[in-house]
């Protein structure tokens, strides 16, 4: 029996050989790299501490990045959790047919599976000043004085990245909660009916209640998702204008491979390392009470 | 049966705000594919009206330009991806499931424990990583870390379908001399193709669309995937628009249509992961 658990292994062993080389030791080299000053170029090091640390914790525009990111979540929660929970009730309730609700409900899903540097280029064109579809909607209803350069006004662009990802991800979300409410049992709701309750009440005491825990991963892969944030920035502004949409993606990205400095960079990398893992651990916890 | 006013009330009002959403999602999609057929002087005249004349030159242009070559080598990439990170992942979660094995819960945490790690977090050192071992700059520079970043997932996905996999048709096979190799390849496998499809389907969305390791592990102009063509596309053709717009409609299409065709087993996948990006 010994021999054959020795066997065994060999299944496992390539897998969790490459997840072990290509995941864990390069975060890993991340606390280690952000520790020293290094190029890409040449081998050569030099230990600096905890400074990377230190110099990241004065610089303006890491706290713009950090703000953009929360501020990207807090949008995405907003819009693709509550919205497409609200959304995903009166698809599933008497309502909506079924057939067109299922058609509703794969229109509403295509742009999460589109790429985002293809969508974040298509809205990069619906918000370009002269051509671009929304200031030509704007003109057509008579708001001129609303039309802007979107993506090039500092008090605009990130606002104008942020409502992309809720036209983007708003229907997989709503697809997520539509699934957890097909599995609730319908005798709750018979039971209710019987009682008179109508169709808000049954979503306020029935559908909410029982789709809890989905509603709580939603809104934590919603929150990782936006600490996660680079193509749409990386295509769609740089960062720009006067680093106003920096996010902690977009400024690792310029210090590691902008300006070469891989010391620096990975000390962006451990942050975002911590924030993203930290807000994991809280998803496998709730994913785990479903 | 009669309706109560009210019923018909709501119902019109809520299945009006979906149509709302479907023209919001549709028509900035139709606003690309019609502009996608003008000519750049027409475009910028207006880009409301309809194409005077269909320029389907714009999308040759654009597959001259790159898109041929893109498309091939993100085909090559998540073809070769998707296919290691099924067969790996799939005979990782059979062992763990199925099979005696030493360490086997400390395996399990291991490799579940890929789930919370962000490909962002590793982009650094992971570049250093794949220069040191001479890959950087390869058509492996992105498959070996796709694969290693969708294994997790996979193995995620199928361990627990294994875990409640009925034990006699193994038994029965193992009696008529069937080794364990041979049982999860024409036994296991097979069975299982709900579980296998969606896994390959949600990690062919993630390489076909990935980006952040595309763009920094990749030099070469000839091993360019998709979404990195595009970026670079518009950083180059700043002016030829349409031919632009032509590339995002190619870039998208493939995915677009396999889910139309397919949206069930799409669903299936990608809610079973409840994972973004």
């Amino acid at each position: 029996m010994k021999s054959k658990a020795n066997f065994n292994i060999l299944f496992v062993i390539p897998a969790l050989l490459i997840v072990l080389v290509f995941m864990y030791f390069p975060i890993l080299m991340n606390f280690f790299n952000s520790l020293y000053r290094m190029t890409s170029y040449s081998n050569a090091r030099t230990f600096v501490g905890f400074q990377h640390y230190a110099k990241i914790s004065s610089d303006p525009i890491f706290y713009t990045a950090l703000k953009n990111n929360a501020l990207y979540a807090i949008f995405s929660v907003v819009f693709q959790v509550g919205f497409g929970m609200l959304l995903a009730i009166l698809l599933e309730g008497k309502f909506v047919g079924r057939k067109i609700g299922t058609f509703f409900r794969n229109v509403l899903f295509i742009p999460s599976i589109i790429s985002i540097p293809a969508v974040a280029l298509l809205w990069y064109f619906i918000y370009h000043p002269r051509i671009g579809l929304l200031n030509g909607i704007l003109a057509s209803i008579g708001l001129d004085s609303l039309k802007t350069a979107w993506l090039a006004n500092p008090n605009t662009a990130i606002y104008s990245v942020i409502m992309m990802s809720q036209w983007q991800y708003t229907g997989y979300i709503m697809v997520l909660l539509v699934v957890a409410i097909q599995k609730i049992p319908r005798e709750l709701y018979e039971s209710a009916e019987i009682d008179g309750a109508n169709e808000f009440r049954k979503a306020i005491h029935i559908t909410i209640p029982s789709i809890r825990s989905m509603i709580s991963v939603c809104t934590i892969i919603t929150v990782i998702g936006s600490f996660k944030l680079f193509s749409e920035i990386y295509i769609m502004t740089g960062g720009g204008p006067y680093n106003t949409t920096q996010v902690l993606g977009t400024y690792m990205y310029r210090s590691a491979f902008l300006f070469d400095e891989m010391g620096y960079g990975s000390a962006v990398a451990v942050i975002i390392f911590v924030i993203t893992f930290g807000l994991s651990l809280v998803q496998l916890k709730s994913f785990k009470s479903t | 049966m009669r309706r109560k006013p009210s019923y018909v009330f709501n119902k019109i009002w809520i299945n009006g705000i979906f149509v709302m959403l479907m023209i919001l999602i549709i028509y900035p999609l139709t606003w690309m594919i019609m502009n996608s057929l003008k000519a750049n002087t027409e475009l910028f005249s207006s880009s409301f009206s309809f194409p005077k004349k269909l320029l389907f030159s714009n999308y040759a242009d654009a597959w001259r330009l790159g898109f041929a070559s893109f498309f091939f080598n993100s085909i090559l990439v998540t073809v070769v991806s998707v296919a290691a990170t099924v067969v790996l992942a799939a005979f990782c979660a059979y062992a763990l499931a199925r099979l005696k094995i030493r360490f086997r819960n400390a395996i399990l945490y291991l490799i579940m424990g890929g789930l919370l790690l962000s490909p962002q977090s590793a982009l650094i050192s992971l570049y250093r990583l794949l220069d040191a071992l001479n890959i950087y700059n390869t058509y492996f520079a992105m498959i070996i870390p796709y694969i290693a970043f969708r294994i997790p997932f996979g193995v995620f996905l199928m361990y627990g379908y294994f875990k409640d996999f009925p034990s006699d048709l193994e038994d029965a096979a193992r009696i008529d001399g069937c080794n364990t190799l041979g049982i999860l390849l024409r036994i296991v496998m097979p069975i299982s193709k709900p579980i296998i499809s969606a896994t390959a389907i949600v990690s062919a969305i993630f390489t076909w669309n990935e980006f952040i390791f595309a763009l920094v592990f990749i030099e070469n102009e000839n091993l360019i995937t998709i979404p990195v063509g595009l970026s670079r596309f518009k950083d180059a053709l700043l002016t030829n628009w349409t031919g632009m717009l032509a590339g995002i409609v190619i870039a998208s299409f493939p995915m677009v249509i396999a889910f139309l065709f397919m949206s069930k087993t799409f669903i299936r996948g990608l809610t079973a992961g409840s994972v973004k990006g």
